[in-house]
């Protein structure tokens, strides 16, 4: 996935891997030479989030910014002041990360009048087939507008992050090529690309285009 | 499409309690347990199911005490501070002879506490947590797979012995995705004939009631209750044993902690410490008889533990401390690391010896 726009914007349901993927892109934005930082929205989820990968994208040079409360023992729903960085400065890239469904894309809502006004954005719409709520056309067309209500800004283009965890089969996310088809075809939207994690991403390539090897975030203290 | 799907705790129990036929949920939002509520109000209406968000978690019990009356399955779910709320609701149940499945998705406290997860809230579970006497069935399940199977297995055993049933989870297996297959699912029939589903004019009322006005009979339903609990005794343990066959030391894990402890096995393992675990799957009742057999044979036993030391008593207790019992803990929402456990095994060894 190359030519960003200054704000990329990740939303979905619950769960279908926006945070990992976030990450991933703006490492790989830094990469590739633009100035860019990540900001996580999401106020909605109390575990796994951005803030977990503070070590890597520090090492990356990628600024973090996020709640003061992320990953602590507090239950407050707040955005730090410098998020309007995102819409102030114009200088800089974004990548941000919206919390899941409608809850989540509310707090986009904030932002939303100087992101249309700029008029430089791309909303991409991650989708995950192996979630149960969203496993089919009509049920993640549902969870999309719901999304769209709430933060106001219309999606722009599909990133397919079908995948179970770290069973994932490549067989798996190139079953679900035909889904992520289906729904772009529905709502006119292009699919962006298919974010695959690192380990099958090859074998995945070979069948499906535009794929992207994701580096997953995994803090678990347990691999069994 | 695949028969696989990747999904967080808190959903996996949703959906396995509708896969259960349980048509009725009442609860209020706390983290880290609200995806419950969220997925049952996304699914409930498209199956002709009942959602209500209540008012407060002391409305959501009483609902539940209601649906529960007629015989229907109900659920209610919550963590910690939410779960105290529930307590005087959960001793009317228990002396109502009521089934349903209360849902506690832990955190750390005592108090407010904090919204990380906790084990801490096995005293309430297992020994009370509302006023008399009485015993929940309590599950504690291991993975996002195993909140599918106990929550069916939850609902079945409540009603078999009309007791209200308690699946103990915690913020991590709530928050964590796991690939679940959702279909090993058995709902069993059990005797409703108490149930309050009209007369129809052709049998004498039902009651449901936890008053009684004579102390002679309070006492008698209490005696007969206990012989229920006497058979769950017998018939319901469930526990998990891990390379146990030659272990000198016993680490004894319930849910998410048991996770980190079979890491911590395998590293001592491989400095050839022989090490196994019991796993109670149900807190109540606690598998006292493997406890006790293996106290023949080990050393010393560690409790691993995300609280100060609450199981750690149960493992004394089932043991008749003839072996010492080492803790580990953490507390306040951290969770131990598998170095953590593995120096507390060592440590065993050491203590093991002496004696």
């Amino acid at each position: 996935m190359k030519n960003y726009k200054r704000l990329v914007l990740f939303a979905g349901h619950y769960g279908s891997g926006k945070t990992n993927i976030a990450v991933n892109v703006a490492i790989d934005m830094k990469r590739s030479g633009y100035d860019v930082a990540i900001a996580d929205l999401d106020i909605v989820n109390p575990y796994y989030r951005t803030k977990d990968s503070e070590d890597e994208l520090e090492a990356a040079g990628v600024p973090l910014i996020s709640s003061e409360y992320a990953n602590s023992n507090v239950d407050v729903p707040a955005l730090p002041q410098d998020m309007y960085s995102l819409v102030d400065n114009k200088e800089r890239y974004f990548v941000i990360d919206i919390g899941g469904d409608d809850r989540g894309a509310l707090a986009l809502g904030r932002y939303t009048p100087f992101i249309l006004e700029e008029n430089n954005y791309e909303m991409l719409l991650v989708i995950n087939q192996y979630r149960p709520l969203t496993r089919d056309l009509q049920s993640t067309l549902e969870v999309m507008r719901e999304m769209e209500a709430a933060g106001g800004i219309p999606f722009t283009g599909i990133v397919n992050n079908s995948n179970l965890g770290r069973d994932t089969t490549p067989e798996d996310v190139i079953a679900s090529d035909a889904y992520a088809r289906e729904i772009a075809a529905a709502t006119g939207l292009c699919l962006r690309m298919t974010t695959v994690k690192e380990d099958i991403a090859e074998e995945v390539a070979r069948v499906i285009p535009n794929v992207m090897p994701l580096h997953l975030q995994n803090k678990r203290l347990w691999n069994n | 499409m695949a028969d696989k799907v990747l999904m967080k705790g808190n959903e996996a129990i949703a959906e396995a309690a509708i896969m259960a036929g349980c048509n009725f949920y009442f609860g209020y939002p706390i983290t880290p347990q609200t995806e419950v509520a969220a997925y049952m109000a996304k699914r409930m209406p498209k199956i002709g199911g009942t959602f209500l968000q209540a008012e407060s978690e002391v409305a959501a019990i009483n609902m539940c005490i209601g649906v529960a009356s007629t015989g229907k399955r109900v659920m209610t779910s919550s963590s910690s501070p939410g779960v105290s709320l529930k307590a005087e609701g959960i001793s009317y149940m228990a002396g109502c002879d009521l089934p349903a499945l209360i849902v506690n998705v832990q955190r750390g406290g005592p108090g407010l506490g904090g919204i990380q997860p906790s084990q801490s809230d096995y005293f309430q579970a297992v020994k009370g947590g509302g006023h008399g006497d009485y015993h929940l069935f309590v599950v504690a399940p291991a993975s996002v797979q195993e909140m599918v199977s106990l929550t069916a297995h939850a609902f079945n055993v409540a009603e078999k012995y009309r007791v209200p049933a308690m699946l103990l989870a915690d913020g991590t297996l709530g928050q964590m995705m796991e690939p679940v297959v959702l279909d090993n699912i058995t709902v069993e029939e059990h005797d409703k004939s108490w149930a309050l589903t009209g007369t129809k004019m052709e049998r004498e009322h039902n009651v449901i009631n936890s008053l009684s006005m004579l102390p002679e009979e309070l006492e008698q339903w209490n005696i007969d209750r206990f012989k229920r609990y006497e058979a769950m005794e017998e018939q319901e343990p469930m526990w998990e044993e891990y390379e146990m066959e030659d272990a000198e030391v016993c680490v004894v894990a319930f849910g998410i902690s048991s996770r980190v402890s079979k890491n911590a096995i395998m590293a001592a393992r491989a400095k050839g410490l022989k090490v196994g675990m019991i796993r109670p799957i149900t807190l109540w009742p606690f598998p006292k008889k493997v406890l006790r057999a293996a106290a023949d044979k080990v050393k010393a036993f560690v409790t691993v533990e995300m609280n100060m030391g609450q199981m750690f008593e149960d493992v004394e207790l089932a043991t008749r401390c003839l072996k010492p019992v080492l803790k580990c803990n953490r507390t306040g929402g951290c969770i131990p690391t598998p170095e953590h456990v593995l120096s507390v095994i060592e440590d065993a060894f050491n203590v093991g010896g002496e004696q």
